[in-house]
């Protein structure tokens, strides 16, 4: 693939990425959250594929192809399936408000961008040079963790450090060993699955998932 | 010589055409709800009729009263002649600069608020308050979504712009280009006043932005109010076709055909645009108006990430 192409391609890829996450914040409907981190999967798995292309590597096309299928479609599908199974859709009452949240995330892609410059200079190429992206996204997954109150909503914070994570190594290293990649997707899906048993059980034994709500203890 | 006739046809066109334009978005909306329409040159005939009533003003206005509307229709016509629509030639092409379009925007504005403060009315001072809160958040993100666009220009001339982006017409796609184009058609939307931030149609509501400023004006005054608010819209939408859709515009050495190509465009392209945001409205509805600095804010982030990213993926 031409440097005309790829870079471009590149950049395309990397602005979805970040679009769709700083997007999370501005939504409250939870099932929106969920597509918007589907579509963020989909970007993350056509980042790898472009890098794989530009590298003419089959190993890390395949494994575009596997971290896309796993954040596009598989993750999502069991958010949706801990969703239908409560009936809170909204993220009522986040501890910062929906303004407030994008103004941070702007100051926090600033940070993001100081932050990563000497990273940047070290190999200053297309590829490294989106890595603030990455970061900016890292950033944000956090800041939802931190501030939203459903259950949901913090596994969605959670996960898009795991995408800004691995969009990070991909983008640095240009390649993570199979093996390495493989134990960090197989940790995610477990880690999902076992945030989706404890939701329902939270469900079942408090009637919600509002996490705040379960600082006290009870008799 | 082209560029003058460039300018002059630019004027012509959005002065006439705007009536036209709001004529056409009516005329769509109302063919989506299952209604008949009034057809496309209805504000052209309410203007007429509006400017053949006897100017009345409110007991206790002042000269602020009086003059807000033609300070409000005079800028429009300014920005109208300046900003690159038909050509990027135009002959007061050192003022199309970012800041002072959008200074001269923001004047119209802060002309029309000040013009419903004057009536001393409940409804004038309420509308003048939300209409300065819309604009102290829109502002900004006009500045900064076509800075971003300007970074790689490096040039804040609006013609410069426009014509870089006409030589390479790939830079459209990329997520600069995306980023600030989302922002502005957000802000866009809310500067003109329409649905989801203020419904155009309506006098009726507690919500209203833009109607409850102009309550008070009738006669040829409300004529040009609702004139300079057409043309508003159409130079809005007119620039953002020619930021992120630059073709047709006649650039540097090109001759009158080329300028009358470029007419073509802007009538296509603000026309297409036009239908697009009149059949969007019939699916919408208008946000409450506490959830209005939310969407102003996100559509301000992503122009700070539209900058942030032209310096990051450059």
């Amino acid at each position: 693939m031409t440097d005309s192409v790829y870079v471009p391609l590149l950049d395309l890829a990397c602005g979805a990425f970040l679009l769709t996450g700083v997007l999370v914040l501005w939504r409250r409907d939870l099932a929106a959250i969920v597509r918007l981190f589907a579509v963020q999967g989909a970007d993350l798995g056509a980042l790898v594929i472009v890098l794989g292309l530009h590298k003419g590597s089959a190993e890390l096309m395949i494994a575009g192809v596997a971290v896309g299928g796993l954040r596009a479609g598989l993750l999502p599908c069991l958010m949706r399936r801990a969703l239908m199974a409560g009936g809170e859709g909204r993220e009522t009452k986040p501890l910062v408000n929906v303004a407030g949240s994008l103004l941070v995330a702007a100051v926090l892609a600033m940070v993001a961008y100081a932050v990563s410059q000497p990273l940047v200079r070290l190999t200053p190429t297309p590829a490294t040079q989106a890595v603030p992206v990455a970061l900016t996204v890292l950033l944000v997954g956090f800041f939802v963790l931190v501030t939203r109150r459903r259950a949901l909503s913090q596994v969605v914070g959670f996960l898009l450090m795991d995408n800004a994570i691995t969009a990070t190594a991909f983008l640095t290293t240009s390649g993570v060993p199979m093996v390495v990649e493989l134990g960090v997707s197989l940790d995610i899906l477990l880690a999902v699955l076992v945030l989706q048993v404890l939701t329902t059980r939270m469900r079942a034994a408090f009637g919600g998932t509002d996490l705040d709500e379960l600082r006290e203890l009870r008799d | 010589m082209t560029g003058l006739i460039g300018a002059v046809s630019q004027v012509v066109l959005v002065a006439v055409g705007s009536p036209l334009l709001a004529g056409l978005m009516r005329q769509v909306r109302a063919r989506l709800e299952g209604r008949a329409g009034a057809g496309v040159a209805q504000p052209w005939r309410d203007l007429r009729k509006l400017a053949r009533k006897e100017p009345i003003t409110p007991h206790g206005t002042g000269w602020v009263f009086r003059l807000a509307p033609l300070v409000l229709a005079g800028t429009v016509l300014v920005v109208a002649a300046v900003v690159p629509l038909v050509t990027t030639l135009s002959p007061m092409d050192g003022v199309a600069d970012l800041f002072a379009v959008t200074a001269l925007l923001a004047l119209g504005s802060v002309a029309l608020a000040l013009g419903g403060l004057d009536t001393g009315t409940a409804f004038g001072g309420m509308g003048a308050s939300r209409e300065v809160t819309v604009m102290a958040l829109v502002e900004p993100t006009i500045l900064l979504s076509v800075f971003a666009l300007s970074v790689r220009v490096g040039s804040t001339n609006l013609g410069a712009i426009v014509t870089s982006a006409v030589h390479d017409p790939l830079e459209v796609i990329s997520p600069v280009s995306l980023l600030a184009a989302v922002a502005l058609a957000v802000v866009t939307i809310a500067e003109t006043g329409r649905i989801p931030v203020d419904n155009p149609s309506t006098h009726l509501e507690l919500t209203m932005i833009h109607e409850a400023m102009i309550l008070e004006y009738s006669g040829p005054d409300l004529a040009l109010i609702e004139w300079a608010s057409a043309m508003r819209l159409s130079v809005l939408l007119g620039l953002l076709a020619s930021l992120f859709a630059p073709w047709g515009i006649a650039t540097a050495g090109a001759g009158l055909a080329a300028v009358v190509l470029g007419m073509a465009a802007l009538v296509i392209k603000v026309a297409a645009l036009g239908v697009l945001l009149a059949a969007g409205e019939v699916f919408m509805a208008k946000l409450r108006l506490f959830r209005i600095p939310e969407l102003l804010a996100g559509s301000f982030m992503l122009a700070l990430l539209a900058v942030a990213a032209s310096f990051f993926l450059a």
